[in-house]
């Protein structure tokens, strides 16, 4: 796991959202636009008697500014601490005590309320969201509370994770300007800071129809669901939106390298290039050349990071390289290694070059190229089994500003991408003008020694 | 405001309701049946989708592992797919990705075996197939592959004990379960993985890989007939066992107290508190579930989560679960917080499993914890996916092809006084196991 884009609001999903790359087909999705702006898309799939409703804000980290990183996330734990007529803590029970199970994330792009439920359950879950995108609480004991819990969330997933900290010193580095330098969750100074004014702030900044999609996924009648989203969210009015400034990253003017030093065993290389998302589903051809890269490296153990840096030349324990055409700011291609015993991150960086080189300079097979848009049209089916993924990927086109209905289009993007395409997307972003490294140096644990296998020199009582 | 009477009978209303419509839409059609050589096979037949998941399964998880060679089991399973019959490794993974396939290990403490997403058309299907044929019945276990694995294992191994989880959750499988092999860790140990040879690969896979224990789960577009050929094109080739496994050693309960701290420089403690817990055919199983439910299994709705995360902001994630195992797996409480506030947590966590423990559920907890388990029963089961892992399951445990169906029922039928006494019986909060790694006094 490269990248953590997503911040949800308990663990158990982080990973499953981190592979929401699969491309749920838009074959029988309904839209409409309530008159106070909001979308509403409904995505029919009869095989179970279930929904899920997931209501998605445009804001995100990246409309965050310096001195209140982290708020959007913090606004996202706020949701759940009550309104004027659901107090705190009780959204969650009333969902739970309907069979339903309910969470949020808050990603760099925006920030997404799901409930999965009971098919008759649906208009509960819309009743729930519809008031707490208005009736906010913001009591200052739940806030100070729920603060607590956001900077042990930070130390738990960056703080105490040496990976993570390196991505995070990673993208604070490969940005100078572009708001995707600060971290989803904060940094730490400014969550001790945060104000429930900024909270409150955010809120109502943001948190208006019109910035919002409502999709719902499952075995539901789209007329209905029309329905209920204009009873339960037609009355809410319209609000004018702050202006979002267009924030370009400034050029890279040589390669960028960092070292950070914590305590770990295995050294760790990240390298990021900076490259093109998608912005016209039908007219742009480098993403997807670039999506087909990642998978010509990194798509299954059949891939070339895999076969050559690990199984053939044992170089590296581990190789990936990633890429996401789905952001509202720009994107990064990431290539990462684990030395292998005995080898050094430079040894895994010379290789990594190497393969950038061999693309370059021979680049890839049609048998390669045929199995990674094998891959691209399997994954198209298998996502049809999450009726959950199904929403969220109707629910992320639509927020980051592509429609909501281009999956298909763009898996047939992706199918006519050709091996020139795949060898100019290298040669013209992997170059060291674009690139900034980032290396684990790893520090042994307090006072020089490991915790033994069994500690029987540790401190143990007995009670 | 409505009475109580009025609440109680709105909540034994919605409650049946829950039932009628879990029961109404759960239903599930699966066919049962034994191939030629003896392998169980589950099946249930959907053609929504063009695609299909299955799993094959052996008893050769963690706790097969001799104690000296931990670490065995799971190195034999990750080295089955590196080679077999006539494929070499990148050929294996070559021709996987070019039909669209997703082949990959499944592993715990008592299971291990291969699971296989493809699509059903018949080229991709009969290719992903024949490779999953190979890997089962015919692994090489080539000596170059076999070492390279090996060394990674090590490295992820030293890499692992850098990490406070790692050591927490090491600790308190040795606390619970002393020289029992539910102490084994699937990763091994440094000292024996460093150990293990290649023969140790081809020993551990002639045993444990047989027809006779291996359990096939399928599901999605194909039909009993075809099903029927598929299970046997994945075992026949299999083993017959020439004698049945030995039976894992009954696990002990704790006869004290025990608390572990191991000192570490992360910023946050791990708290770990527990016993040994519940079999899956375990007739406390549901009264246990059912009240975890309500201790720290109902995510915000939970009593721990209520007491140190929403009051007192301590922590991200506090919780309890039972992983119920063919033995006693753990039951387990975990709470992660700063090193400041580990022994408040501590405590906090403490008291309240042994309030828990000594008063039960109130009936209003009871009701919110049936509600849900019982309303929400359709998600369980709402992707090929989660029921292919739920015939996985009552395959492996020889549980009632009624399982699913029943299931809703018999959380309906569990009952306070049932709750309190299953749980005043099997959890004793004097005799717990305790690890802090990172605590405050450690560091």
């Amino acid at each position: 796991m490269l990248i953590i884009n997503f911040l949800v609001r308990s663990g158990v999903l982080a990973l499953a959202l981190v592979c929401a790359s699969a491309f749920a087909s838009a074959a029988t999705v309904a839209q409409r636009s309530l008159a106070n702006g909001m979308n509403v898309i409904v995505k029919e799939d009869h095989r179970s008697p279930v929904a899920v409703s997931m209501v998605w804000y445009r804001a995100g980290s990246m409309d965050e500014v310096s001195g209140t990183t982290g708020v959007a996330h913090m606004l996202e734990h706020m949701m759940f601490k009550g309104t004027s007529k659901v107090p705190a803590g009780e959204f969650s029970r009333t969902v739970a005590r309907a069979g339903g199970r309910e969470n949020a994330f808050t990603s760099r792009d925006y920030t997404a309320y799901y409930e999965q439920l009971h098919k008759s359950r649906l208009p509960l879950a819309l009743e729930l969201e519809a008031d707490r995108m208005v009736n906010l609480s913001f009591a200052e004991e739940e806030f100070a509370k729920e603060s607590k819990v956001v900077m042990e969330e930070r130390r738990s997933r960056t703080d105490d994770d040496p990976h993570s900290r390196l991505h995070e010193q990673m993208m604070a580095t490969a940005y100078i300007s572009h708001p995707y330098r600060s971290p989803v969750i904060g940094w730490m100074n400014d969550l001790q800071n945060m104000r429930i004014a900024d909270a409150r702030g955010w809120y109502e900044k943001w948190y208006a129809p019109n910035n919002a999609t409502l999709v719902v996924a499952g075995d539901v009648d789209p007329e209905e669901v029309f329905r209920l989203a204009e009873k339960y969210f037609g009355p809410i009015p319209s609000r004018a939106l702050p202006e979002r400034k267009v924030q370009i990253e400034p050029r890279q003017f040589g390669v960028k390298r960092i070292t950070i030093k914590v305590p770990a065993e295995l050294p760790y290389l990240l390298m990021a290039y900076h490259a093109p998302a998608l912005r016209d589903v039908e007219n742009d051809r480098e993403p997807y050349a670039l999506f087909v890269l990642n998978g010509i490296l990194d798509g299954s153990d059949a891939s070339r990071l895999n076969r050559e840096l690990v199984r053939n030349s044992r170089v590296a324990n581990s190789a990936n390289s990633n890429y996401d055409l789905i952001n509202r700011g720009p994107a990064l291609f990431f290539l990462d290694g684990v030395p292998a015993d005995g080898k050094s991150v430079a040894d895994v960086e010379a290789a990594l070059r190497e393969q950038i080189r061999l693309l370059v300079e021979k680049g890839i097979s049609d048998d390669e190229l045929m199995r990674v848009k094998a891959q691209i049209t399997a994954a198209q089916v298998y996502a049809r089994d999450s009726v959950y993924f199904q929403a969220m990927r109707i629910g992320m086109l639509q927020t980051i500003g592509l429609p909501y209905d281009s999956s298909d289009l763009q898996v047939k993007k992706l199918q006519e991408v050709t091996a020139d395409q795949v060898r100019e997307v290298a040669r013209k972003y992997l170059v060291d003008d674009n690139l900034t490294v980032a290396v684990l140096d790893p520090q042994p644990l307090a006072g020089g020694k490991r915790p033994r296998p069994n500690p029987e020199g540790v401190g143990r009582d007995q009670r | 405001m409505t009475s109580a009477s009025e609440r109680i009978l709105k909540v034994m209303l919605t409650i049946a309701c829950a039932i009628v419509t879990a029961t109404a839409d759960a239903t599930l059609p699966i066919q049962q049946w034994q191939t030629a050589k003896g392998a169980r096979v589950l099946f249930v037949e959907t053609h929504d989708l063009p695609m299909l998941d299955l799993a094959v399964d052996f008893p050769a998880g963690a706790s097969r592992d001799a104690p000296n060679k931990s670490g065995l089991a799971s190195l034999t399973l990750g080295l089955m797919r590196s080679g077999a019959g006539a494929f070499g490794e990148d050929e294996i993974s070559e021709r996987l990705a070019a039909v669209g396939a997703d082949m990959g290990g499944r592993f715990d403490m008592d299971r291990a075996g291969y699971g296989l997403r493809s699509l059903s058309s018949a080229r991709e299907r009969d290719e992903a197939l024949a490779l999953l044929a190979a890997v089962l019945q015919k692994p090489t276990f080539p000596q170059q592959s076999f070492e390279r694995e090996q060394q990674r294992m090590l490295a992820g191994l030293k890499e692992a004990e850098t990490r406070p989880e790692v050591l927490a959750d090491r600790e308190f499988r040795r606390l619970l379960y002393g020289e029992h092999p539910y102490s084994q860790r699937g990763s091994g140990e440094v000292e024996t993985v460093a150990k293990l040879r290649r023969e140790d690969l081809v020993d551990f896979y002639r045993r444990h890989f047989t027809a006779d224990d291996a359990v096939v789960s399928i599901i999605g577009d194909l039909t009993r007939s075809e099903a029927g050929a598929i299970a046997e094109q994945l075992t026949a080739g299999l083993a017959r066992r020439s004698q049945p496994l030995p039976a894992l050693p009954p696990v002990a309960q704790l006869n004290m107290a025990r608390t572990s701290r191991i000192a570490h420089p992360a910023t946050q403690a791990h708290i770990l508190i527990g016993q040994p817990g519940v079999k899956r055919l375990d007739p406390d199983y549901f009264p246990l579930f059912l009240g975890n439910y309500v201790l720290g299994g109902g995510g915000f709705s939970s009593r721990l989560n209520e007491e140190i995360r929403q009051k007192r902001g301590y922590a991200y994630s506090a919780y309890s679960y039972f992983n119920p195992l063919a033995l006693e797996g753990p039951f387990q409480v975990a709470v992660q917080t700063k090193k400041e506030t580990a022994e408040d947590a501590l405590k906090v966590a403490r008291d309240t499993l042994a309030k828990f423990v000594s008063e039960g559920p109130t009936q209003q907890e009871l009701d919110a914890a049936k509600q849900n388990i019982i309303g929400g029963f359709p998600l369980r089961i709402d992707s090929n996916k989660k029921i292919q892992d739920y015939l996985s399951i009552i395959g492996f445990y020889r549980l009632p092809l009624t399982y699913l169906d029943d299931f809703p029922v018999q959380i309906e039928r569990v009952t306070l006084e049932q709750i309190k006494e299953a749980w005043r019986r099997r959890i004793s909060p004097e005799r717990m196991a305790t690890v802090v790694v990172a605590g405050e006094d450690s560091h």
